[in-house]
């Protein structure tokens, strides 16, 4: 199957096997750790707001989500009179379904180093420990996360109420205006990489700390990531969509039930396929070192470590940044986060084609720098004047 | 890097003392002046302090105080004076405990014990009548079925009143302007409020269901 994704060969029952049982126990691992993610949000940001947080239920309030959930089951489903009712029902499966989608690419294990190609024997078949792996994958991610903003502007629309519509509207255009951003910080380790695989960009890494993507690729596409992945994702500072002092509850507002409770599990959920992504991309995935015994086990642990360090930064977050105003979001996204990656991206291909054709270093990097000079001016001159005609604006105001 | 000044704080919070009581399982000491359920005290030889006055009634904000005075019936009256307190009935749905009444109260009839921990599933329950309100044959409040008495809610009540010298001094002048009550006798002054090191102590960490009296 290593060289077969697309099972040209034909399938047999060991591979609907295998494949069954990676989409089984992808499944019930993001569940669980969606409902642990829950958990560990409360519990985090309670501690870091001098408060106890969750544990009446179960050990250390474990069980709280748990007990959520099974109270979210018991409410009553309403429905606004103004609502669609097929689209009102369908957004928040939408919204579901592409958060577990996202995460099917992911590569949670399998050891890279020292030319390993990240396979284990499953019924002695040669596999890889994720669930698919499309010669597109990153492609897939984008697709997904584009996707899954249909889940919260179908929903605001669809509810028939205003404030669910105004927190759509933002949810969409937010997203719009971040997905450059996150595309192209992504195309820079594709263009690193030199491949769209999610199993090739984690192999590309493969060999020590410093062919990570997050040194190679001089850390500003990770911090533009983080950040772009933070506004993707809807949360604070970010979590204008859902501003509870401006919107009530955003474009879940209409929602009750068990509803609301698939929008919470895809938001939580696309914490952890973001983490896991940005683990994959920038910090080598399941790469780290192989202590000792088990040789297939420590990748996995690994991924798994890497992946709790960014759920623990984005609650960080969440405790300590304030939410962002809308033209603060706007100015953020369109006038520095894009800018810089873009001039980063040229700056990284020139880097790659340099090496590629082996052309002369002065003329290559003098050039560029004329190139990033004007596009700098040119740049600085417009946003200057942009914000010559804001604050005219306000003024005016 | 002023931008990351804030990151530091919150990660600093993560391993500060919480200072949350779980207040179910574990409850703190009640202040010395803590206002609960009230009661009506009796003099050191039975007889009700309350003489009907209806003061408490009329300072009462919340308006949850009922009173009825009567006179007393020659052969055995109830009260030292010349009239007593027949219907006597305070409604706790309405009471804010801010204790007006016990200031207000000539005879030291009306005390609040530190009693907070009652509810009720009735609205006549949470009504107490004058059975439910005035001491018991020992002097010690009678506890309802639907009470959470801890060990001390009975004493050191209406501290601010044993503070004060008769002359309406915040201080303790060494002259006692309260009368005993049954069960108790002459409560022990509360040494005034200007000398911190003379104030009484705060009372033990409370236990769970101690009868009133227990303590002595």
């Amino acid at each position: 199957m290593t060289g077969d994704p697309l099972y040209l060969d034909g399938v047999d029952l060991t591979d609907v096997g295998i494949m069954l049982i990676k989409v089984l126990v992808a499944f019930t691992f993001l569940l669980v750790a969606t409902m642990f993610m829950v958990w560990f949000e409360r519990k985090l940001i309670s501690d870091m707001q001098n408060r106890i947080g969750p544990n009446v239920a179960g050990p250390w309030g474990l069980l709280q989500t748990f007990a959520d959930g099974v109270k979210f089951f018991f409410k009553e489903d309403l429905r606004p009179e103004n609502a669609d009712p097929l689209v009102f029902r369908l957004a928040p499966y939408i919204s579901a379904v592409t958060a577990f989608l996202s995460f099917a690419v992911v590569p949670i294990g399998g050891s890279f180093g020292g030319g390993a190609s990240g396979t284990v024997t499953i019924f002695g078949r040669e596999t890889f420990l994720q669930v698919a792996d499309p010669p597109i994958g990153i492609l897939l991610l984008l697709a997904m996360s584009s996707i899954a903003v249909y889940g919260v502007m179908l929903a605001g629309w669809a509810s028939g109420s205003k404030y669910p519509l105004i927190g759509s509207v933002r949810a969409s255009a937010q997203a719009i205006s971040y997905e450059a951003a996150l595309g192209m910080a992504t195309v820079v380790v594709v263009v690193l990489a030199g491949t769209l695989s999610t199993h090739g960009i984690v192999a590309a890494q493969s060999g020590g700390i410093t062919r990570w993507f997050l040194i190679s690729s001089g850390i500003v596409p990770f911090v533009v990531f983080l950040i772009a992945a933070t506004a993707e994702l809807n949360r604070p500072p970010f979590d204008l969509v859902e501003a509870e002092q401006e919107l009530v509850g955003g474009f879940h507002t209409e929602y009750s039930s068990i509803r609301f409770a698939l929008f919470f599990l895809a938001e939580f959920m696309n914490v952890i396929t973001m983490s896991a992504i940005m683990v994959t991309l920038f910090f080598g995935g399941p790469a780290g070192p192989i202590l000792f015994g088990m040789t297939w086990f420590w990748p996995t642990i690994w991924f798994l470590l890497k992946v709790l360090a960014f759920l623990f930064v984005f609650v960080w977050f969440r405790a300590t940044l304030p939410r962002l105003r809308y033209d603060q979001l706007m100015h953020l996204g369109w006038k520095l986060l894009i800018p810089l990656i873009l001039f980063w991206l040229m700056f990284i291909s020139l880097k790659e084609l340099r090496a590629t054709y082996d052309w002369n270093w002065i003329t290559t990097y003098g050039a560029a720098i004329v190139a990033l000079a004007i596009g700098a001016s040119l740049l600085l001159a417009a946003l200057r004047a942009g914000n010559r005609a804001y604050q005219e604006e306000l003024e005016d105001a | 890097m002023g931008y990351l000044t804030g990151f530091k704080v919150t990660f600093k919070k993560l391993f500060e003392e919480r200072v949350t009581t779980e207040y179910p399982k574990e409850k703190r000491p009640k202040p010395p002046r803590f206002h609960g359920r009230h009661v009506l005290n009796r003099y050191e030889d039975g007889m009700e302090k309350c003489i009907g006055c209806e003061l408490c009634a009329g300072v009462c904000p919340a308006k949850c105080i009922y009173v009825r005075g009567a006179d007393n019936p020659e052969t055995e009256p109830v009260s030292p004076g010349e009239r007593y307190g027949y219907v006597y009935e305070i409604n706790y749905l309405r009471c804010i405990h801010c204790d007006l009444c016990v200031e207000a109260c000539p005879t030291e009839a009306i005390t609040e014990s530190k009693l907070f921990e009652f509810s009720f599933s009735s609205r006549s329950d949470a009504i107490y009548t004058k059975n439910e309100l005035v001491v018991g044959d020992d002097g010690l409040p009678q506890p309802q079925p639907w009470e959470l008495w801890h060990q001390g809610d009975d004493l050191a009540t209406s501290g601010w009143m044993r503070a004060t010298a008769s002359a309406g001094n915040p201080d303790y002048q060494n002259r006692v302007g309260w009368s005993g009550e049954l069960g108790y006798g002459i409560r022990t002054p509360e040494m005034g409020q200007h000398d911190p090191t003379l104030r009484p102590k705060s009372d033990k960490p409370a236990e769970e269901n101690v009868q009133p009296g227990d303590s002595h």
